[in-house]
């Protein structure tokens, strides 16, 4: 089933960025399913960060719509007469619906609810592995005001918060295996526990959209199969869709749903990972062969 | 020198480390000595209107050549010694451990000490009268501490750099003030509440006020200066400091100029006056009425609001916006991914900073009496950051070390009169002088020390099993 077609929590149309004479993102459209794991991959500067970038808030994108919708897809009559009236959201039959490009960056995060990883990793490292976790779920904790009295002199109804805030925190510690590590200071983590430790802290903020920039990134096989299984937790018991950046292919086959591939900017190719794996442009593209010598790479990475 | 001299003598042949030690430290005295005759022994004074006249100074010299001497020596028997293996790693969790082992009793010492104080000062100086030197360098560090906390949150917690601190400082000590002399609101409250009542009462009154338009005015500033980052943020808020002071310069009218506004109501104590009348606070509570009551006073109410300050910090720093302080500073394009709304952020660690900074102005108008803008210039905001800087970014204790080691040995270095004896410098030396440039280089050998500052370690805020300290050198510095 091609769920991105029929519910779609994120439609991109038409993005483009251009960063002065380089248009590193060129009218790019695409959807990612509600609850899909959904790949977004592409050779070296082919502008997959820079789309996450617009999609985060980041950076304002030159041209484009990003439409998010919570709990149920929107009508395209509600698609556009938002996009007419010139809001940023509105509440739509079935939840409400985010123009994201009309966000600022910390108001998707909090009012759209899109977390994200970063391709180099942004931890908070003189701050522990707990902390880091704790100020992920900011907009939680401050919901009765950045400066609440309650919290101020520490009333029970702000300790039960807090205690919700750290009973979070410690289920994500618990399903990213660092429990021990929690009084640590997380720029002493070793590199796979800090890629691990921020996409726990990305989760801490409740997201409906997880973007992840290359999780993978010099895990070894081990801890990329770790990784395989968090993502598919992720998706399963949290519901959370996920669209990730990726390199390494057998984390791209293995629990991708939907696979989008970018060239120098462009979209060639979007589909189901077997759509993908055979259609002949991608690989040449991707794997930088020609198509009579597509079947030995293939043979190569495993495919 | 001559002690030196033997026991090279006394030395075996072999090259023993204390033998070469000792060799090395008796010729590079004798160098000395040779070197600096010319230059410091021997000197040209004129006598009255007639020649000039030779003096000498080998006692000087010697003094020097013997200083060599021995600090060489002490070098090559420590760190230059040879086949001394660098204790790299084990050094640092060496101190560390000892730190750890002493933080949980520094702070309470340090408390009681601060309690203490005014007790301490009578009972050792010998009297109320002959301790009021003492209690108004303790004032004085009080209000050093209290605006160190202050900028604390804005440069070590949220890792804004800030030179313009002492704005918030003189917007506090202004509005102070001008509230208290006010003759409409003095004449509105004897209307109401009885005459003398704004006498007696301003401070209290006016000190919460001061407070928040110190913030107020941190907002302003904050709003449009705050998307500027690292230096451009200290050089704007560096402008914003000397604007004010030119602002209170120049708007006569209003704050009466240059010539400051004088006959500040002295503080009470809740109402009742330091006077010896029989209303006042000596006759109400049986004592012999003294002024230094008034002084005695002031020092508690200094560090009543350093306490404060300090708590507030510490309860800050455990709650949301505390952690995104910090976070901020870590990485402030993380902080936006997550939700954190970086300007808000930002604008509550400049108001609430400059909230402290505001209470230590009315402080300040209330203890002096008279405020002028001489007394807001940029060299405060500097001794304030250096203060922050010097204790460690973010850490309370160190901060308060630092006041207390800048503020006070600054002073101390008053007292160097043993300097000026005949066979050292001679009469006419006037150590006042050079209190500075010998502060200026304990403050580089403390950097060297301690690079990030006395206590570089950071407490975090919450914590699962036990409650560590995150080094220094993971603490980022922030910059924007
Ligand atoms: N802020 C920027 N200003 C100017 N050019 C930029 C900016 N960010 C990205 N680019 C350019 O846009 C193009 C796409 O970059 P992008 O980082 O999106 O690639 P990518 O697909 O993420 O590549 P990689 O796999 O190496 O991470 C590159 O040519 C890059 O140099
Ligand atoms: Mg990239």
């Amino acid at each position: 089933m091609r769920r991105w077609e029929t519910d779609p929590i994120l439609a991109v149309d038409h993005l483009t960025m251009r960063f002065g004479g380089l248009i590193a993102v060129n009218d790019v459209s695409f959807s990612v399913g509600r609850g899909d794991v959904t790949a977004l991959i592409g050779p070296n500067g082919a502008g997959k960060t820079t789309a996450f970038n617009c999609i985060t808030g980041f950076y304002k994108p030159t041209l484009g719509r990003l439409a998010l919708s919570h709990d149920a897809p929107a009508s395209p009559e509600e698609v556009q007469a938002l996009t007419a009236n010139g809001q940023a959201h509105a509440a739509t039959t079935g939840g409400a619906l985010y123009l994201l490009e009309r966000l600022p960056d910390h108001k998707v995060a909090s009012r759209a609810r899109v977390a994200r990883t970063f391709q180099n990793i942004r931890l908070f490292s003189g701050m522990t592995v707990l902390e880091n976790l704790m100020v992920a779920q900011h907009t939680r904790l401050t919901r009765s005001g950045l400066l609440s009295p309650s919290a101020l002199i520490n009333l029970p109804s702000w300790r039960r918060q807090e205690k919700e805030g750290l009973d979070r925190a410690l289920h994500w510690l618990e399903k990213v295996d660092l429990v021990s590590r929690a009084d640590d200071p997380a720029g002493d983590l070793p590199y796979g526990d800090q890629r691990r430790l921020e996409i726990a802290r990305a989760m801490c903020a409740d997201p409906v959209l997880l973007c992840l920039d290359e999780p993978a990134a010099g895990l070894n096989p081990r801890e990329s199969a770790a990784l395989n299984a968090l993502l598919l937790s992720i998706r399963a018991d949290y519901g959370t869709s996920v669209l990730l950046i990726e390199h390494d292919m057998s984390v791209v086959m293995e629990i991708s749903d939907h696979v989008i591939v970018l060239e120098y900017g462009c979209k060639i190719s979007d589909g189901t990972p077997a759509e993908v794996r055979s259609d002949p442009a991608v690989i040449a593209a991707y794997l930088g062969v020609d198509e009579e010598a597509v079947e030995a790479v293939e043979a190569e990475v495993g495919l | 020198m001559a002690k030196a001299l033997t026991g090279d003598g006394s030395a075996p042949a072999r090259p023993a480390p204390l033998a070469v030690a000792l060799k090395d430290a008796v010729v590079s005295g004798v160098i000395t000595w040779l070197l600096l005759l010319p230059l410091v022994g021997f000197r040209a004074t004129e006598s009255g209107s007639g020649p000039l006249t030779l003096t000498t100074r080998f006692g000087l010299v010697t003094v020097f050549a013997v200083v060599v001497a021995v600090l060489r020596l002490v070098m090559h028997l420590t760190v230059w010694r040879p086949g001394r293996e660098k204790r790299v790693a084990a050094t640092p969790s060496a101190l560390a451990g000892l730190g750890a082992r002493i933080s949980p009793l520094a702070k309470p010492a340090f408390f009681t000490l601060a309690l203490l104080y005014p007790l301490l000062a009578v009972v050792l100086s010998g009297g109320l009268t002959p301790s009021r030197y003492w209690i108004d360098l303790g004032i004085y560090i009080g209000s050093y501490v209290m605006l160190g906390w202050g900028l604390n949150i804005v440069v070590g917690l949220a890792g804004l750099l800030d030179l313009g601190y002492v704005a918030f400082y003189a917007v506090g000590a202004y509005a102070f003030a001008l509230l208290s002399t006010s003759v409409p609101i003095n004449d509105f409250m004897a209307g109401h509440l009885g005459e003398g009542f704004w006498a007696a009462w301003s401070f209290w009154v006016c000190l919460p006020v001061c407070g928040l338009l110190a913030a107020l005015w941190g907002v302003i500033l904050g709003f449009p200066v705050l998307r500027l980052r690292g230096d451009y943020l200290a050089i704007v808020t560096l402008a914003f400091g000397e604007i004010i002071r030119l602002v209170l310069i120049n708007w006569t009218d209003f704050t009466n100029g240059g010539a400051g506004i004088a006959s500040i109501p002295p503080i009470s104590f809740f109402g009742m006056p330091f006077s010896a009348g029989d209303d006042g606070f000596a006759a109400h509570f049986g004592l012999t009425f003294d002024p230094m009551h008034r002084i005695i006073f002031l020092y508690f109410v200094i560090l009543a609001l350093a306490a404060l300050t300090a708590l507030v910090t510490l309860r800050l720093r455990r709650m949301p916006v505390g952690r995104a302080w910090e976070a901020l500073r870590e990485d402030e394009i993380a902080c936006r991914s997550l939700g954190i709304n970086t300007t808000l952020t930002k604008l509550t660690a400049f108001a609430t900073g400059a909230m402290f900074g505001g209470f230590a102005g009315a402080f300040f108008a209330v203890r002096v009496r008279f405020v002028s803008p001489e007394s807001f210039t940029f060299i405060e905001s500097a001794m304030i950051l250096a203060i922050v800087v010097l204790g460690g970014m973010g850490s309370q204790i160190g901060v308060a070390a630092a006041a207390v080691l800048m503020i006070g040995g600054m002073e101390m270095l008053r007292n160097l009169s043993f300097l000026k004896s005949d066979w050292l410098l001679g009469p006419d030396f006037d150590p006042t002088l050079y209190r500075m440039l010998i502060f200026g280089f304990a403050m580089v050998a403390v950097m060297v020390w301690r690079p990030r500052g006395l206590v570089s370690g950071r407490l975090a805020t919450i914590f699962l099993k036990e409650r560590k300290t995150v080094s220094g050198d993971l603490v980022k510095e922030g910059h924007g």
